[in-house]
């Protein structure tokens, strides 16, 4: 048996693997959610009763559900409607759904900070609501969220070892099958966790620059 | 006497049981510039809003060039395209450039292509001075500068009628000279012009007419020299004292 430092080092390219598809998991749901959360935003900000209710209880139900639960009713509930969809594809549905609800509120208290004299110059040019979300509302909302995004998105790499659990091979899986047939857990598991500990640093680290990068220039002197 | 770019007739509004206008008249002839003077309070900046309807009229009528806009059936953001308005402050969207600021409303309202707005937005910012901000971000400016650029932005739009809330009453005292000569620079221009503000000294220079503005109705009307020196309604003699002697305090301010 070699001892645990060349075994972990020995198994890396194997995870490594892995988490090729755990990143793939997180960004395309990540990119679903945002979608999802771009859309819903208006109704859940702007619009009218039904419409921002609809929006509202889209977000309770996801938030206040567990995701486990949401993954394996699309994976294993929706077939009884006639909906079949693969292990990866059902992962990233349920987690960019789930992810939507909070990227949603994530962008709804972004728009709070705007001044609503903004909204009313924006109306006095002349332009539509929709135009106002466009070039108004959404991209400061984006900017002053870069943020809570990037964390929302360390949580998504995280929470994606979900996917292990319908069968998707992606890093906790891969550590799954590496202790089936060599019953080193505590090696793998923590060479798994030291991967996912890595990522998300990385991802933090790389947040520091965007939220400078997205920073709209002059700001830090007004709240200063 | 041609057609009156904007007439006012029995104006009503207000928030909730609070009415805030009550019943309002006013005419401003083509190439006009109307100075609204008032406590606040007085219903001028609700006035002012009422004419593009960013707030709700209850009762009255507004004809803006041509354009009934209190009917029903107005296009709103054809009417507001035609209008210049120049808030307090806070004018300018933060995270694009003063250029960009210029150059959007054109864009996206009016359809006018990109490279024919820039090239009319760097003309205007080039005339008033400002073209070394263009690709600045407003927050980057003083209050001063962001404010000329909104009247820059204002008057790219070439509207029928400039309409201005206040617009030196948020900045410092140093800073307020700026904007009115600008101000003054455009009411030459003979552009038509509605400017609720206390700077006296923009009346007395560029205005035609003040109007005079107590608790939702209009008390007084005339022109600056003689509604100036000699108002004869006691509530306007009143208030214009208490702005005499406030614009005094904020020169001796501006001196120490």
């Amino acid at each position: 048996m070699s001892d645990p430092l060349s075994f972990v080092l020995s198994i890396i390219p194997d995870l490594v693997g892995g988490l090729w598809v755990t990143l793939q998991i997180s960004l395309s749901s990540f990119a679903l959610g945002m979608a999802l959360a771009v859309a819903l935003l208006p109704l859940r900000v702007f619009a009218p009763p039904p419409f921002s209710a609809f929006a509202r209880g889209y977000v309770e139900l996801f938030r206040g559900t567990p995701l486990l639960v949401q993954l394996l009713l699309i994976y294993f509930g929706l077939p009884s409607l006639g909906i079949k969809l693969d292990a990866y594809s059902a992962c990233v549905l349920a987690i960019g759904l789930n992810s939507a609800a909070y990227q949603c509120e994530i962008l709804r208290s972004a728009v709070k900070g705007i001044p609503e004299i903004q909204f009313l110059a924006a109306e006095s040019l002349g332009f539509s609501a929709a135009q106002t979300y466009r070039y108004v509302v959404l991209p400061q909302a984006l900017r002053v969220a870069v943020p809570a995004l990037v964390n929302e998105l360390v949580t998504l790499i995280k929470e994606s070892a979900l996917a292990s659990v319908i069968g998707v091979v992606e890093l906790t899986r891969r550590g799954e099958y590496l202790v089936a047939y060599t019953f080193r857990a505590l090696e793998v598991y923590a060479a798994v966790a030291l991967i996912y500990l890595s990522v998300c640093a990385l991802a933090s680290q790389a947040a520091k620059h965007l939220e400078a990068k997205f920073r709209i220039p002059g700001y830090e002197r007004v709240s200063a | 006497m041609r057609d009156p770019v904007l007439l006012v007739e029995g104006l009503r509004a207000g928030y909730g049981k609070h009415e805030v206008l009550r019943g309002v008249s006013l005419r401003v002839g083509r190439g006009e510039k109307v100075v609204v003077m008032g406590p606040s309070g007085s219903g001028k900046s609700t006035l002012l809003k009422c004419i593009v309807r960013l707030v709700e009229p209850t009762a009255g009528r507004i004809m803006l060039d041509g354009d009934e806009v209190t009917s029903d059936h107005v296009d709103l953001r054809k009417v507001r395209a035609k209008t210049g308005f120049v808030f307090q402050q806070y004018n300018l969207f933060p995270h694009m450039t003063v250029l960009r600021n210029l150059t959007l409303p054109l864009e996206v309202v009016k359809k006018v292509p990109r490279k024919e707005v820039e090239r009319r937005a760097m003309e205007i910012l080039r005339e008033f001075g400002l073209e070394e901000f263009a690709h600045r971000y407003p927050l980057q400016l003083s209050g001063g500068q962001q404010q000329r650029v909104a009247i820059a932005r204002a008057l790219l739009m070439d509207p029928v009628l400039l309409l201005l809330d206040e617009p030196t009453s948020a900045l410092d005292p140093e800073l307020r000279l700026e904007v009115l000569e600008m101000l003054i620079e455009v009411a030459k221009q003979g552009r038509s012009m509605l400017i609720v503000t206390h700077e006296i000294d923009f009346a007395k220079a560029a205005a035609d007419r003040i109007v005079l503005m107590d608790d939702g109705v209009i008390v007084e009307e005339g022109e600056p020299a003689e509604l100036l020196n000699n108002p004869k309604n006691e509530r306007a003699r009143r208030f214009l004292v208490e702005i005499e002697a406030g614009v005094k305090n904020l020169n001796a301010s501006a001196q120490s």
